[in-house]
């Protein structure tokens, strides 16, 4: 029995580990570290319809147990995406996730609608969350019923199941999921970065030239823990995990918080090996916890650990 | 690529300098002059890690040699650390500068300034043992933080500049060009930007290898935090830490 092996809308996983899109590129720098066929599943680098450049530099900067980043979307656009970067991946047994962006809901239903239809992706990641983008972005993913609308147009012309990415930039996160669970999502991805802001003391210039950026690492753990905890008992969508994930613990305990896969971001920056290493530690871990298989972990957090509830 | 490397000295050399010498077996892989290594410095207390870059490569002994500044919280605690501690040093990262660009009896400008100077003495030491006949020109802010130019000396003939001529020429590297016309086959540049922009535009048509800094995230290309255009491209880009740091002036919008 694989005891990590999971199965969610549109992937068999041989694990639950993934990186999380926008850390990871397409998984070119990495593959020189490993093979990725040991992954669960790869998300891609965020990708729109046109080539984007991205914010000016500095486009990262350091903070308390996290970083803050406004990289802007940068990525080679979608026909690039699909002559060059799926093909590329496709040498590797793992199933991909394609994070979809855009500006309109035209520009996402068209990089929906063909990215698609690459036999390797398996699933797309909606991003109507990412703070560092002016147009489009945190507005889709901060209005309940523009998330829905988006969800449905994308919904209608998609091959493939559409996780929706969820912001935490918002007063109420469980509206959004129900609004994009109402609209047909078929999973949800949780959380993406917090909008932040640092000042150079010296200068007193802010230090990313785009001023504010998205905040992630370890400081935000806590915060995604608690908001999935929150919709995972409010929706009956499956969620894959991520804010601040450095170790199997981590992991175990975004599954007690109620998700059923989790993605690593920010720590691949320190560590290009974390991925194979909590895939390697994950077994020992559910050892000590004498838990069986990895989805019994899902939602037994909910009852002050009482109940255990296997997942969907 | 990984390794806990072992502090065999960790010494300052010049106010708030810094010279750190590393074991471990990462050293064999290291062959190019202006590659960097990025660096953990704690398990706790700073996320990311810190790019510095190589400045003497010792493949016999095992060993290599990292100069740098204690400025932000990083550094600072690498500057707390011993002799027999440990690191984790991911490397070596990026293309350095191509020394194949010279060969023997030919003339190499090497241009640093102010913490860009350590990767050029490892470039000096390969280009000396390749024959080519090296200059060197310094540029600091001031007395206090000038380091290595006795060991620069052996090489070849060296210059030193400070901004408020407390030592050296008064002025920047470009004076010292200029005042003792000093000439070249090749230039090899690193320090700031302003000083790398200074020389592109002095000399638009000869060899010049300018290494750039920027700020990271991944250190290995997948993150692109530091990513510089491409001239007359409103989408081509480079990242410093894989394309680079070492660029062909005139190969990014500096």
């Amino acid at each position: 029995m694989n005891r990590l092996a999971v199965e969610l809308p549109g992937l068999s996983l041989k694990n639950p580990i993934m990186p999380a899109s926008g850390c990871f590129g397409f998984g070119r720098e990495y593959a020189k570290f490993y093979d990725l066929s040991v992954l669960g599943a790869i998300m891609i680098k965020a990708t729109t319809l046109d080539a984007r450049f991205g914010n000016p530099t500095p486009r990262v900067a350091e903070t308390p147990s996290g970083m803050l980043n406004a990289i802007g979307l940068q990525n080679p656009g979608v026909d690039v995406v699909l002559a060059e970067e799926l093909p590329w991946l496709a040498q590797y047994d793992v199933p991909i996730i394609a994070n979809v962006a855009g500006s309109t809901v035209e520009e996402y239903v068209e990089v929906a609608r063909r990215i698609s239809k690459a036999p390797n992706v398996h699933a797309l990641e909606l991003n109507i969350s990412c703070p560092n983008v002016k147009k489009g972005g945190i507005a889709f993913g901060t209005v309940p019923e523009v998330a829905a609308e988006l969800t449905r147009a994308v919904k209608e012309v998609s091959d493939v199941p559409v996780y929706v990415k969820l912001s935490p930039n918002v007063t109420n996160i469980v509206a959004m999921a129900k609004a994009v669970e109402q609209a047909g999502a078929d999973g949800l991805t949780m959380i993406n970065t917090l909008l932040g802001m640092r000042i150079d003391v010296k200068t007193a210039k802010p230090i990313l030239a785009n001023r504010t950026g998205g905040l992630s690492g370890p400081a935000i753990k806590p915060i995604a823990i608690r908001m999935i905890y929150e919709v995972s008992q409010a929706v009956s969508l499956p969620i894959i995990g991520m804010g601040g994930i450095e170790s199997a613990e981590d992991v175990i305990e975004f599954f007690y918080a109620g998700a059923s896969a989790v993605a690593i971001g920010t720590a691949n920056f320190i560590d290009p090996y974390v991925c194979p290493n909590i895939i390697r530690d994950l077994p020992n871990v559910l050892d000590e916890l004498r838990i069986d298989h990895i989805s019994q972990c899902t939602g037994r957090g909910w009852n002050n650990g009482q109940t255990v509830y296997c997942s969907t | 690529m990984k390794e806990n490397m072992t502090i065999i000295s960790n010494r300052q050399i010049a106010k708030g300098i810094y010279e750190l010498t590393l074991a471990g077996s990462l050293v064999q892989r290291m062959r190019t002059p202006g590659q960097f290594v990025h660096m953990k410095v704690a398990n706790s207390g700073p996320l990311l890690r810190r790019p510095l870059s190589l400045c003497d490569m010792n493949l016999e002994a095992n060993e290599c040699t990292i100069i740098y500044r204690a400025e932000g919280a990083g550094t600072t605690l690498l500057s707390q650390k011993l002799p027999g501690d440990t690191v984790d040093v991911l490397g070596p990262l990026g293309n350095g500068f191509p020394i194949s660009a010279l060969s023997s009896g030919q003339r190499a400008l090497l241009v640093g300034g102010g913490i860009g100077v350590p990767p050029l003495y490892e470039l000096a030491k390969q280009l000396v043992k390749k024959g080519v006949f090296v200059t060197i020109v310094l540029g600091f802010q001031t007395k206090d933080v000038a380091f290595y130019e006795e060991r620069f000396a052996s090489f070849g003939e060296t210059y030193v500049a400070t901004v408020d001529g407390s030592y050296g020429m008064k002025g920047f590297v470009t004076d010292v060009i200029h005042h003792y016309r000093l000439s070249f086959d090749v230039l090899y540049a690193c320090g700031p930007k302003p000083m790398l922009r200074a020389l592109a535009n002095e000399f638009p048509h000869q060899d010049v290898y300018l290494s750039l800094e920027e700020r990271m995230g991944c250190g290995v290309g997948a993150c692109f935090a530091c990513v510089c255009r491409v001239p007359h491209s409103e989408t081509a880009y480079k990242k410093v830490c894989s394309d680079g740091p070492v660029f062909r002036a005139g190969e990014v919008v500096l």
